[in-house]
């Protein structure tokens, strides 16, 4: 880093070693395959190489570049664009608390607030030992699960300051934290595999958790004739259970 | 439709109706809710037939500007020698917007299905899902179920014996809201950075590698197999007029039940708000957005405007996503504000000049307007910064970061001008949050100041 802070320019990255570049480009072989121009595979990739160290690296841009055939400052331009790609390694447990306005009004801030207190880092930073990192994250399209917090992209619904003070010493502990939607944990590494494109073999990840909590089922409970708390007992029946269909 | 119009009438789940029986996201399950049907009844019509059924349902598209998606469909050129795609925007990041992520978490096969028929219709023989990267469980699912359909002769070579050929690629993004954008996300698609891009040419003439492309929403796309089991009399005999068929409602924030509310298009807030719980106890509806934060917000005034595109519209707004965020009187309508500029400035792809800039000094002057630092003069030239981004940025994009500002100064700008007067925030932010009425309940009431 100190060639950086003296303005000079950086040194060209080191390749990954010949059995991470092997293994990988078999990979990145699979993904090119998918698409009808070999440069779409190019988020997959980085997908890929965060994968492989947990945010994406300058070998990691070099790897892409190769593959691809584009410059390094080709990949880079693309890479800096989007947030999900880490210039920093993130923690085993990569933890998002939306704070986007909803979430934030509903509780989003203050489990925020409390949770980098708790830690002991702020936005972006990581733990001392490498468990959790933290970030504040946009609108997830879980509204109706506010306030969300997200743990290596798995949803973990409405949570209060000591719910998600809870959540993260279970996972600094090794204990097994199971999302409200999603599958048992695995590391944010493994989490990028499957974002690159490769399905996570674990068995029983696309079963777990059902269908959706109770907000996803609040109006289909209300057409079946059953009552949501705090509302009258209305018997309410969807127009299709009359028949009227054309 | 009145408010007056039974509660058993306004509920239709079409899609959201096997959400509760066992797995529904399982081939097997959908299977057994007439899954796939639809497909073999349009692979028994022409192509072109397909399209002129699904635009005589009316069906117009549930991503936000509710553009017809049959004539979407019909803008692809034919026989032109060039391939055709098909790209659904599964990039659901829109502020309040959170009914594409539990449709397809929980029936991944109806978005499967209207796939194939609608790349049937385009003559498309390799179609795209791009769903945005911070939703894995939804991306396992999509997978799995997309290995399910080849699996079972739905995807690959010679669909069901058809002889129509169709791969679908699920590609996941990283993270950038104008990724939702049309353009955006087809530069994004072909490993770029997301920025929007010059029309005309339009994607049906120019798309995805400069090839005619349909990009569709989930939910339209979702939409389209029961049309083909049902019929579009079926289909129209649901909704308004011009906007027919049914829609998942999207409630949250400051009620009893937030959740999922499938109806006919045109049902009123009112209505939603009356069978579901309405605003949470001992509150008042203070403000909410019709389709997510770039739709201008409305107040209690507004509980009776028709959900539909005609009827938002004329109100002074956008259906939008139909993502209903409600906001009580606890609520400080300049924090809200703030944050979702914050966004659009977070979000801003740095394009165009008066949305790269001026997200950014709207973001300067709300927060210190919110910090009771403001001073006389800055609540015009909010307005004339707004004024600067709406309609004279590149995309959308910027037309949304001035919605909540114009908006809000409209019917709330006494609130504004307290934060100038009284150099302070008169709201208790813990009022809001979820957790208030276990400790505070009173000082929240009390503490209010809306007038």
């Amino acid at each position: 880093m100190t060639s950086t802070e003296l303005g000079l320019p950086a040194l060209p990255a080191k390749p990954y070693p010949a059995e991470v570049h092997a293994r990988l480009a078999e990979d990145a072989a699979e993904l090119i395959g998918r698409y009808p121009v070999a440069r779409s595979a190019l988020l997959p990739l980085l997908h890929l190489v965060q994968a492989e160290e947990g945010f994406v690296s300058p070998s990691g841009i070099r790897f892409c570049a190769e593959q691809l055939e584009l410059t390094t400052a080709e990949v880079t331009g693309v890479a800096t664009f989007y947030t999900m790609y880490r210039r920093r390694p993130a923690g085993t447990y990569h933890v998002g608390v939306c704070t986007n306005t909803l979430c934030a009004v509903l509780g989003g801030d203050q489990i925020f607030d409390e949770l980098q207190q708790h830690l002991g880092i702020k936005n972006n930073e990581t733990t001392a030992d490498g468990e959790i990192s933290i970030e504040h994250i946009e609108c997830n399209a879980a509204c109706d699960y506010a306030p969300v917090v997200m743990v290596n992209w798995e949803f973990f619904d409405n949570q209060t300051p000591e719910s998600a003070k809870q959540l993260v010493d279970d996972l600094r502990a090794g204990r097994d934290v199971l999302p409200t939607r999603g599958a048992k944990l695995c590391s944010f590494k493994d989490t990028a595999r499957v974002l690159a494109g490769f399905a996570d073999e674990r068995p029983g990840v696309v079963d777990a958790s059902g269908a959706g909590g109770a907000p996803s089922m609040a109006g289909l409970r209300l057409a079946r004739g059953e009552t949501l708390p705090g509302t009258p007992g209305t018997k309410v029946v969807a127009p299709r259970h009359e028949g009227t269909e054309a | 439709m009145t408010s007056a119009e039974p509660a058993e009438k306004l509920l239709s789940p079409v899609l959201s109706d096997c959400w509760d029986d066992d797995r529904p996201w399982t081939l097997d399950t959908y299977l057994r809710h007439q899954g796939y049907q639809g497909l073999r009844a349009a692979l028994a019509m022409p192509p072109d037939d397909v399209i002129a059924l699904v635009k005589d349902s009316g069906l117009r598209g549930r991503g936000g500007a509710g553009f017809p998606t049959g004539l979407k469909w019909q803008f692809i050129p034919q026989n032109d020698g060039k391939p055709h795609y098909l790209v659904v925007n599964a990039d659901e990041s829109e502020p309040g917007t959170c009914k594409d992520i539990p449709l397809l978490f929980a029936n991944p096969h109806s978005l499967i299905e209207g796939m194939i028929i609608a790349s049937y219709a385009i003559r498309c023989d390799h179609a795209f899902i791009y769903l945005r990267g911070e939703v894995v469980p939804v991306l396992r699912r999509l997978q799995a179920a997309v290995a399910e359909a080849y699996a079972a002769g739905y995807l690959g070579k010679n669909i069901l014996g058809s002889g129509i050929d169709l791969d679908i690629t699920v590609h996941a993004g990283a993270g950038a809201y104008i990724c939702g954008e049309e353009t955006a996300l087809l530069d994004s698609l072909e490993g770029r950075r997301g920025q929007p891009r010059l029309r005309p040419p339009f994607p049906a003439i120019a798309g995805l590698y400069a090839c005619p492309t349909v990009v569709n929403n989930v939910e339209s796309i979702a939409s389209v197999p029961p049309i083909l089991t049902r019929g579009k009399e079926w289909f129209k005999s649901l909704g308004t007029e011009k906007s027919p068929g049914f829609t998942l409602y999207s409630l949250s924030g400051h009620v009893t039940n937030p959740g999922q509310y499938e109806a006919p298009l045109g049902v009123t807030l009112r209505q939603i708000l009356d069978i579901s719980g309405g605003v949470r106890a001992g509150h008042r509806l203070k403000f909410w957005t019709p389709g997510g934060s770039s739709t201008p917000m409305f107040t209690d005034a507004h509980l009776d405007v028709p959900l539909d595109y005609e009827g938002v519209g004329a109100a002074g707004s956008m259906l939008g996503t139909k993502a209903l965020q409600i906001f009580d009187e606890t609520t400080c309508v300049v924090r809200a504000v703030t944050r979702w500029t914050e966004f659009y400035a977070h979000e801003s792809c740095g394009k165009c000049t008066p949305c790269r800039e001026g997200t950014y000094w709207l973001v300067q002057l709300l927060r210190r307007i919110e910090a009771g630092e403001g001073v006389q003069g800055d609540l015009e030239k909010l307005l004339d910064i707004a004024d600067n981004i709406n309609g004279k940025s590149f995309c959308a994009l910027g037309d949304g970061a001035a919605s909540p500002i114009v908006s809000s100064l409209q019917y709330f700008r006494s609130e504004y001008e307290r934060h100038l007067t009284e150099r302070r925030c008169p709201f208790d932010p813990a009022a809001s949050t979820v957790w208030a009425h276990r400790s505070t309940h009173e000082s929240a009431t009390e503490r209010e100041v809306h007038a």
